[in-house]
């Protein structure tokens, strides 16, 4: 009698299932990843490379005015020829990635450290702490904001860390409302009420308990709110009350060289300086929203 | 067992009806109200913030404003004019007493340290600029809001067409570009192969067709800024409903795509429309700033940025009143209509 059926029920139940690894998964979603997302992956990825490593990247210094004003693109050495007092525009445009992303980036991430711990702590502790936290929330978001920050720097002057400040104290509210919104419906469940039994301090519940089950949309908030204040800043410092000279930074490089757009029917290239940098913005902030919408519906499950 | 009314019981359903409707109006007045109480303690608290703006400024700001060499008196004759001897209550109802009759007080820029006064009140200067500002905004309103309702409609309607997915990556592309890129782009055209003003320096005197050809390019760029949103806005906001049940049941009874989405999910739809299309008329007077300064168009945005390039500090004071008086109106209206579109607040079981 031989026995040809080797299936066992038993061994069925006793085999388990392991879960993909981390990196599995991610190769497995980033295979589906759509064109766009890959677009701005890329994108995305590069401007971090030129920001690193803008020292070694760009062929002359930030503020070396050695040069004549105003040569034409393709000049030897520069290639997207200079500024109205002989500033390499190449070499300003490797600058100014770092420096106007480095300063977005310390915003944005100044920003969801306050927005991001008020808006957990407003949610566990609710009553009285969620009810100031949030009407004070309410009359700052009354003020637009752009209008906001250019009151405040009038008052407090236009300087690098007055700038991070301002922006992240009103970019604050935004992130306090999304991480109040989502982690209300998680600060109710069965485990926070368990943790909370147990002894464990305001801290330990925010962290362990309800971050990382509210880690989806604010990942996606946080590239959404990236590009909100990279286009502040880079509108601010267009307006000129941004970064001051002689950093080189995108949205003033734009005001500086706006008024070479007037001769673009006589000298095509030089009318195209000033979209380098304004282009430059819009490319990274297209990138971002490409990824985060691709991240958006991903996690939001929606299959159509 | 059918029931029947006789002729004399029909007044009272009437009566019933009657009183019916008149428990709803009364139920979104009520609402309404709360709505407009709220609004009027919130411009408080702005105004408020508003004013501390000014208690933020260094001690001697008096020296700042009026040059090195004022003399002390001089100095002190500014500060007892700004009210500085007083305490800061006082001097905040005073403000808004004075802010509530159009008086917003007068420029710091015109001052100089030996005492001569050549400022003007900030209301003279601000006033032709809103007016300007709010040309720009009404004009670009009428093209942009009916667009990106037709937009949003119809690709709500074709959803996962080609038609669809082209408008939703124009429009998420556009949103993410600053408006000063934007502009640019449009001037570049404009001097290549338009023709348009590439200028908006609108004068008080101009004949009104003359003001719109002026003002065609920066129109043109707060239009193609807030189409996409409010466009995207209207087709999530229809799509939205189209998965609840009474949409289905609508489908099912066999009625057409076009009547389904208009007749049936439209209504339910107008809140979040109404909400997104205040934000963004809201956007056309606040946020134009950038757009101002890039076509040099003689609005409050470009006022307010040479204010605050000046430090300016009354100037910057009543442009942003008057911003955030019309973000917060335009919200309010929006959420009143919100209230008065909801079916549901209609038509209560």
């Amino acid at each position: 009698m031989t026995d040809t059926n080797t299936y066992s029920a038993a061994s069925e139940v006793a085999s388990t299932i392991t879960r993909r690894t981390r990196w599995e998964r991610m190769k497995i979603a980033l295979k589906k990843a759509p064109l766009t997302a890959w677009f701005g992956m890329i994108v995305i990825a590069f401007y971090l490379f030129v920001a690193v490593f803008a020292q070694w990247l760009a062929p002359h210094g930030e503020a070396d005015n050695s040069f004549a004003a105003y040569l034409p693109w393709g000049e030897p050495g520069h290639v997207f020829g200079t500024d109205q007092i002989g500033r390499d525009v190449f070499s300003r445009l490797i600058y100014g990635a770092q420096n106007t992303i480095g300063i977005a980036l310390a915003t944005t991430l100044l920003s969801f450290m306050i927005g991001g711990t008020l808006g957990l702590a407003a949610s566990i502790r609710g009553g009285w702490t969620d009810q100031i936290l949030s009407r004070i929330v309410d009359i700052l978001m009354a003020i637009p904001s752009l209008i906001f920050a250019l009151m405040l720097l009038s008052v407090f002057g236009s300087t690098a860390g007055s700038l991070i400040i301002i922006i992240a104290l009103l970019d604050s509210t935004r992130v306090f409302r999304i991480t109040r919104s989502v982690a209300v419906n998680v600060v109710v469940m069965d485990y926070v009420e368990a943790a909370r039994l147990r002894g464990e301090g305001l801290g330990w519940v925010m962290r362990r308990e309800i971050l990382p089950n509210i880690m989806p949309p604010l990942v996606a908030e946080f590239g959404l709110r990236f590009s909100f204040v990279f286009l502040t800043i880079a509108s601010l410092s267009f307006l000129g009350v941004g970064l001051q000279p002689p950093t080189a930074d995108w949205g003033s490089m734009v005001r500086e060289s706006a008024s070479l757009m007037q001769f673009v029917q006589y000298d095509l290239k030089s009318g195209l300086t000033p979209l380098l940098p304004a282009g430059a913005i819009a490319l990274i902030t297209v990138a971002v929203n490409y990824v985060v919408d691709w991240f958006l519906h991903m996690t939001s499950g929606l299959k159509d | 067992m059918s029931q029947t009314w006789s002729a004399g019981q029909l007044p009272t359903i009437k009566a019933w009806q009657a009183g019916a409707r008149g428990e709803i109006v009364n139920l979104i007045l009520q609402t309404i109200l709360k709505r407009l109480a709220l609004g009027v303690v919130t411009l408080f608290f702005v105004s408020l913030v508003i004013f501390s703006a000014i208690q933020f400024l260094p001690g001697d700001f008096g020296e700042a404003v009026l040059g090195q060499a004022a003399t002390e008196e001089t100095v002190a004759a500014f500060r007892r004019e700004l009210g500085l001897d007083q305490p800061a209550w006082q001097r905040y109802l005073d403000w808004v007493g004075a802010v509530a009759t159009g008086d917003f007080g007068t420029s710091f820029s015109g001052r100089a340290s030996s005492g001569v006064d050549r400022s003007r009140p900030v209301m003279e200067m601000i006033a032709p600029r809103l007016e300007n500002t709010l040309f720009l905004a009404s004009i670009t309103a009428m093209v942009a809001v009916p667009l990106a309702l037709f937009l949003g409609i119809t690709a709500a309607l074709w959803r996962n067409s080609i038609y669809d997915r082209v408008v939703n990556a124009m429009t998420l592309t556009s949103i993410s570009f600053p408006e000063f890129f934007v502009a640019y782009i449009l001037i570049l055209f404009s001097a290549l192969w338009w023709g348009l003003p590439t200028l908006a320096n609108i004068t008080d005197g101009m004949p009104f067709w003359e003001k719109v050809h002026k003002s065609l390019l920066p129109s043109l760029t707060l239009t193609l800024v807030i189409v996409a949103h409010m466009m995207r806005m209207t087709r999530a906001a229809i799509i939205n409903l189209l998965a609840s049940p009474y949409i289905e049941m609508a489908r099912l009874k066999g009625q057409s795509r076009i009547r389904v989405i208009l007749r049936h999910a439209l209504p339910n739809a107008w809140a979040p429309i109404a909400t997104v299309i205040a934000f963004n008329l809201a956007y056309l007077v606040v946020g134009v700033v950038v757009v101002e300064v890039v076509f040099v168009y003689p609005g409050v945005g470009q006022l307010m940025v040479d204010a605050v390039a000046s430090r300016d500090i009354p100037v910057v004071q009543g442009c942003a009143l008057i911003f955030a008086a019309t973000y917060i109106l335009l919200n309010l209206t929006a959420d009143i209509i919100g209230i008065v579109t909801n079916p549901r607040l209609l038509h209560p079981k």
